[in-house]
């Protein structure tokens, strides 16, 4: 059976902050294959998921998810911002998050 | 003001022509009828844009709802805005269907579709049936936990399904492994990223 991935792989990096301040109302995320600010274009506005198990079942299922958007770039590496529903919590650093095609403009 | 004809981009250096031409689309704004005393009875909304690479007979690819995946040929777009498709059901079980632009990735192979066959469909064509005869609480109480009664898929609707996916099919088998490509399903594989791929 071939692949079914449906989104690209991301990286949470952290929130938005200077040296000493943080913002948490934005994380970074580093989109798998993307390494230059030209290529962060095509994923400007695309809906984001942070998908996490929890011990508790919510209307049948264990899975949760917080969804969020792709806002900005951030620096010339490929690294983007993004805002979430709800902000998403320090413990979630270096998790994985996935980054759906959609909304497509292709 | 209506604008009709796509002209030359004007910018800071000069004009820059778009390279197409000038191609007839509707764009006077449609009337919507809207609630509320103080808003005029009216209004006029824009009409939705189509993406320039989502032509009558293009593969598309869904990215998200019940059909995930699948490549499915785009008919027309309908007065909503959504776009008119079909698998064809009897390729990868994808029925005319409606579907977002915005949840759509347009594959450059097209195929000849004749636009005719999708000419009596509307939005009210895919309207939900207007619900029956409301229970009292009680007995919907009982009936929960009972499987629902489904009503038999209307025949009509089989049909018309049938006659477009006629119409389509004889296109598609004409071309060489078309039947194939539209039943398999599409998903990103290791190494491969969105924004280098050419659709």
């Amino acid at each position: 059976m071939g692949s079914t991935r449906l989104y690209t792989k991301g990286r949470i990096l952290g929130h938005k902050r200077g040296k000493r301040n943080t913002r948490p109302n934005t994380s970074l995320i580093q989109v798998e294959g993307v390494t230059s600010k030209e290529d962060t274009k095509f994923y400007l506005g695309k809906r984001v998921a942070y998908v996490y198990r929890a011990k508790t079942e919510v209307r049948g299922s264990h899975v949760r998810v917080i969804w969020g958007r792709i806002t900005k770039t951030h620096g010339n590496s490929g690294v983007v911002k993004s805002k979430f529903k709800h902000n998403l919590p320090p413990h979630t650093f270096g998790a994985s998050v996935r980054v759906m095609l959609y909304p497509s403009s292709i | 003001m209506v604008r009709t004809t796509i002209k030359p981009h004007q910018t800071r250096r000069g004009f820059r022509a778009t390279g197409s031409s000038p191609i007839a689309v509707d764009v006077s704004p449609k009337e919507v009828k809207v609630g509320g005393e103080k808003n005029g009875g009216t209004q006029n909304h824009p009409r939705s844009t189509l993406r320039p690479s989502i032509t009558p007979g293009t593969i598309l690819i869904l990215l998200a709802g019940r059909f995930r995946g699948k490549r499915v040929v785009f008919l027309k777009q309908l007065e909503s805005g959504l776009l008119l498709i079909t698998g064809p059901y009897k390729v990868n079980g994808v029925p005319l269907r409606r579907v977002n632009q915005a949840y759509v990735i347009a594959t450059s192979t097209k195929i000849e579709v004749d636009t005719q066959i999708a000419e009596k469909f509307t939005d009210a064509y895919f309207a939900k049936e207007a619900a029956s005869v409301k229970q009292s609480a009680e007995a919907e109480f009982f009936e929960e936990g009972k499987p629902k009664v489904k009503a038999a898929f209307p025949e009509s609707k089989a049909a018309d399904q049938k006659q477009v996916d006629k119409a389509v099919l004889e296109v598609v088998k004409a071309k060489e492994n078309l039947a194939k490509y539209l039943k398999a399903s599409w998903g990103l594989s290791k190494g491969q990223f969105p924004h280098q791929i050419v659709f």
